[in-house]
């Protein structure tokens, strides 16, 4: 617990157990990955904000679907931090960690706090167990080790075969029940009204009913544990936080960018066309956009990378909203249409959910190392606006901006996001209809120059008119030659090329006139600036905050639009004595700024697969101060 | 006053761009005998899309005043199947070579043929990459002695038919550049076909690969290496002369029609036949063991991929009504914060 605000006399909560109120909890579920750790952290999710906490989660699971059980390879964890206030992480340290077995323990106790709360399921510890934990000796038994914590060891699947009894299910069907046991437990331990998850059960296992009366069992059996146990002596208290006032739901990231795509479409009565190879982690894009085909949602699983690209580049000729979606492995398959699109200039957008690299890298986990792929990843000289979203909510309002500058511009846009806002979730504020940004899109339906239409003939933002397939009169050929200014002929004229190559970069540069100014939280000169973007946003806003009040002089800004960058960037970078840049990945933001304004920025890097924790960010910054 | 559409001709599918074919290349056959089937179909100038990929005949669209999209090397099957997801009302054409389609786009044109998308992909096979200035090509014969295989290529060509039918293709057929009423012909059957159309066209490289098909475009001797295909008809050639015939090990043989074989012992074409066999074992009938077939192997009807997308769009609409954002957002469950 973060913090500990009051504690009331002893509230009678069962015979015995004491209430606290505390600010902010971190909870994680850990276990193998056929544990159901993912589907019970997701349900405390739920729960925590539907109540009212804001939440922020970090969803963490090994890439292999089932590694042997049992194993460290296999373990799988789910963290989520909730809180009576707004908060930006899902937390650096553990207050409470939940462990189905060994391996789990073995993983996962380092994160956990001292003084903090461990849970295990006892059952699970035999020596077969222990041993593919690679422990020596059962770890429940080495009291130095747990001497830390508050340790409960509670037999959980010998209780969870109980509390099912007489139901006629197999054991290992019962034995499935345990994840629920355990959430039961949590949710006393932290005061969850269980009815979102009690109805979540009741409508999954319809079907089958002696499975759903089985999880309920199990959820009030590990609910009771808590309440009656004596092992169990406080229980914790979070109120709701103050979020800003309106109706909430919780979204992952990749359910956002896949509203916001929805949202785009719809604001500007086009059709959405999505095409898309499955590829961890950013397949449930496809998964939530195949759902809403009542959208006028047209979604394409394609045969490889390349031809969702290839397909996403025809649609967008034919006149749609067209989009593709993959992380950076698909990403550099694509790159050959990306340019085909780039140089035909056609609105699209290119979304990389990143993850770790190179190559196969880490697919489950996150990174934040294609910038410069998205920068500088296609032959020739090729520039591409980029996007990046900060949170999981925001992937709904950046992918709009994203789509906004592609449609204005006529030109392919590539929207980041990482694995930890993909899969993370946050409470996010429904939108009002009025809070819908209005989303232009203009189809040439005459002629524009002397009778004949002039597909490269350019407006006041450099951008040519999108004349579809289908409209009479307007019949004209693009492709991937270099074309004559104006009319789009083939042209191989150098002097042409050189005025066309500069024309295109020329056009994307002008896209700072269309963004908004940089923002800067926090004073606007200082001793140090902070200069972050994509999904560290959470991790860099506590820390420069934290120091904030500690008096430091310390401003952040967090990049949204890194090509091209907000124009007062290197105004607001000159008023400051030093500039960090924390990135998860070897300095690549840091790279560009120092070759766009020449300033000797310092960077912070971490490549684990991991976000940043909070008090690394801090102690970064302090080093500087 | 007549609401017909305007009556189209040739030369106004004819583009104002100058064409950069070799003199006598066999695109110029294949284009004008495209610009002559077009406005025979009752469709719109408009109406008509041209992808292609990378390589002499991909030039193609540039050519043709349509909408088109000379696009990257491969790549034509993938951006035709948007174009036509997009807009299932384009008639969607493919001009692609045998290194663009079997080589470097072999997966597109692998999928695009088995989900049956309304695309017409018109091969244009030369045995050669001659943009490239002279490689062996996917379907070069083996031992091909080119500038990358100067002693001779060791690789096993590609069959595009026999790819296309694997693929389950609804349409295949086979024409030559220079048999100009053929070529028509068949480019009108797969204009008229709903689902993809594969053709592939014998085309001639005079510079890199002159006279690769001079055993079938000859007048001296193709009525004995060609035999055309006509559905419910058998298959005979050499004049009248000769025929097909299958033996007791269901195999193809050549007969000669001298009076103890009859035209009723030969094989009849069936192109609709909805087993894919007859068609495959036509398509290994390979010069010169054989004379080579040349016209529809196979035309059947199955739904196509476009139609199916977007029936799926209106059924979704049909099932929850038009998409509606306010109840978008408020799936699952929510909270108010006051």
């Amino acid at each position: 617990m973060s913090s500990t605000v009051d504690v009331p006399e002893a509230e009678q909560q069962g015979e015995g157990k004491k209430k606290e109120t505390v600010e902010t909890v971190v909870v994680r579920f850990c276990g193998d990955s056929g544990d159901g750790m993912q589907l019970v952290g997701t349900q405390m999710t739920n729960v925590s904000a539907v109540y009212g906490n804001d939440v922020s989660t970090l969803p963490d699971f090994p890439a292999e679907i089932r590694a042997p059980a049992g194993t460290l390879a296999g373990v799988s964890g789910y963290q989520l931090c909730f809180s009576n206030h707004d908060i930006f992480t899902p937390g650096d340290a553990v207050d409470t960690l939940v462990s189905m077995n060994p391996a789990a323990l073995k993983t996962n106790i380092a994160d956990l706090k001292r003084g903090g709360t461990l849970i295990v399921n006892e059952d699970a510890f035999d020596k077969s167990n222990v041993a593919k934990a690679t422990y020596e000796s059962n770890p429940l038994d080495d009291e130095d080790m747990l001497q830390p914590y508050r340790v409960h060891k509670v037999p959980m699947t010998r209780l969870t075969r109980d509390a099912v009894e007489g139901l006629g299910l197999s054991v290992r069907e019962a034995d499935r029940c345990k994840n629920f046991f355990a959430l039961g437990l949590i949710y006393w331990l932290y005061e969850r009204d269980a009815t979102p998850t009690e109805e979540w059960v009741k409508a999954k296992f319809a079907k089958k009913p002696e499975i759903q009366e089985a999880n309920l069992r199990a959820l009030r059996a590990g609910y009771n544990f808590g309440f009656s146990t004596e092992s169990f002596t406080v229980h914790y208290h979070v109120e709701p936080a103050q979020l800003p006032p309106g109706k909430y739901r919780k979204l992952t990231g990749n359910e956002a960018t896949a509203l916001g795509l929805i949202t785009a479409a719809k604001l500007a009565d086009r059709g959405l066309f999505y095409a898309g190879y499955p590829i961890t982690p950013a397949s449930d894009i496809l998964h939530e956009l195949s759902a809403h085909k009542n959208f006028s949602v047209k979604t394409f699983q394609a045969e490889d990378e390349i031809a969702a690209m290839s397909a996403a580049v025809g649609a967008a000729y034919a006149g749609q909203l067209s989009v593709t979606a993959s992380s950076g492995p698909g990403i550099c398959l694509k790159g050959e249409a990306m340019g085909l699109g780039m140089i035909t200039e056609l609105p699209m957008i290119i979304v990389n959910v990143q993850r770790g690299g190179p190559s196969t890298g880490l697919p489950t986990k996150t990174e934040q190392a294609d910038l410069l792929l998205s920068m500088f990843g296609r032959n020739g000289e090729s520039p591409l606006p980029i996007v990046a979203a900060q949170s999981p909510g925001d992937c709904f309002h950046a992918v709009q901006d994203a789509m906004n500058i592609a449609v204005n511009f006529m030109v392919p846009v590539v929207f980041l996001t990482d694995g930890y806002i993909a899969n993370g979730a946050e409470p996010w504020r429904i939108p009002t209809q009025e809070e819908l940004k209005p989303i232009e899109v203009t189809h040439q339906t005459e002629a524009n120059g002397d009778g004949e239409y002039l597909p490269y003939k350019r407006d006041e933002k450099l951008s040519r008119p999108w004349a579809v397939p289908g409209t009479p009169g307007l019949e004209h050929r693009v492709g991937g030659i270099e074309k004559a200014d104006v009319t789009g002929h083939v042209s191989y004229d150098p002097d042409n090329h050189e005025y066309m190559v500069k024309l295109r970069a020329r056009k994307v540069a002008e896209i700072e006139n269309f963004i908004p100014d940089q923002e800067v939280d926090g004073p606007d000169s200082g001793d140090v600036l902070v200069i972050s973007w994509g999904g560290t946003y959470g991790a860099v806003r506590t820390a420069a905050r934290e120091l904030q009040s500690a008096g430091k002089s310390v401003s952040h800004a967090h990049l949204r639009f890194l090509n091209p960058f907000p124009k007062n960037l290197g105004d607001i970078i000159s008023r400051f004595k030093q500039v960090l840049v924390p990135e998860l990945n070897m300095g690549q933001l840091r790279m560009l700024l120092r070759d766009r304004y020449l300033v000797d920025a310092k960077g912070l890097n971490k490549i684990k697969g991991k976000p940043f924790l909070v008090s690394e960010v801090v102690e970064a910054i302090e080093k500087m101060l | 006053m007549s609401t017909d559409l305007p009556v189209l001709s040739p030369k106004d599918f004819a583009s104002d761009q100058e064409i950069r074919w070799c003199p006598r290349c066999g695109d110029y056959s294949i284009l004008a005998q495209m610009k002559k089937v077009l406005p025979t179909l009752g469709i719109p100038k408009e109406k008509f899309v041209f992808v292609s990929g990378i390589g002499c005949s991909s030039r193609f669209p540039y050519y043709m005043d349509t909408y088109g999209f000379h696009s990257i090397h491969g790549r034509a099957p993938a951006i035709a199947t948007g174009i036509k997801l997009a807009q299932p009302g384009q008639q969607v054409w493919v001009i692609t070579g045998d290194g663009d389609a079997l080589s470097i786009g072999g997966n597109h044109l692998m999928h695009a043929i088995r989900r049956n998308v309304d695309l017409k992909i018109i091969l244009f096979n030369n045995q050669i990459y001659g943009l490239t200035k002279g490689q062996y090509s996917p379907t070069s014969p083996t031992g091909k002695r080119t500038k990358s295989t100067p002693m001779g290529s060791v690789d096993h060509p590609l069959n595009p038919l026999s790819v296309a039918l694997g693929s389950e293709a609804t349409f295949v057929a086979r024409s030559v550049d220079v048999d100009i009423r053929h070529l028509t012909s068949v480019l009108e059957r797969a204009a008229h076909h709903k689902g993809t159309a594969f053709v592939e066209v014998y085309q001639d490289c005079n510079v890199f690969n002159s006279g690769a098909f001079s055993f079938a475009t000859d007048k001296k001797v193709k009525q004995d290496n060609i035999v055309y295909l006509e559905h419910g008809k058998p298959l005979t050639f050499a004049n009248g002369k000769k025929g097909i015939r299958v033996n007791e090990g269901s195999r193809p043989e050549i007969v000669d029609l001298d009076g103890s074989v009859q035209e009723d012992d030969l094989l009849f074409h069936d192109e609709k036949v909805a087993e894919p066999s007859l068609a495959f074992m036509l398509a290994r009938m390979r010069y010169p063991e054989f004379p080579e077939p040349m016209g529809i192997f196979r035309a059947i009807e199955k739904p196509t991929y476009d139609e199916e997308v977007n029936q799926q769009v209106e059924d979704a609409i049909a099932e929850k009504g038009e998409g509606d954002l306010e109840k978008l957002f408020n799936r699952g469950d929510t909270w108010e914060v006051k």
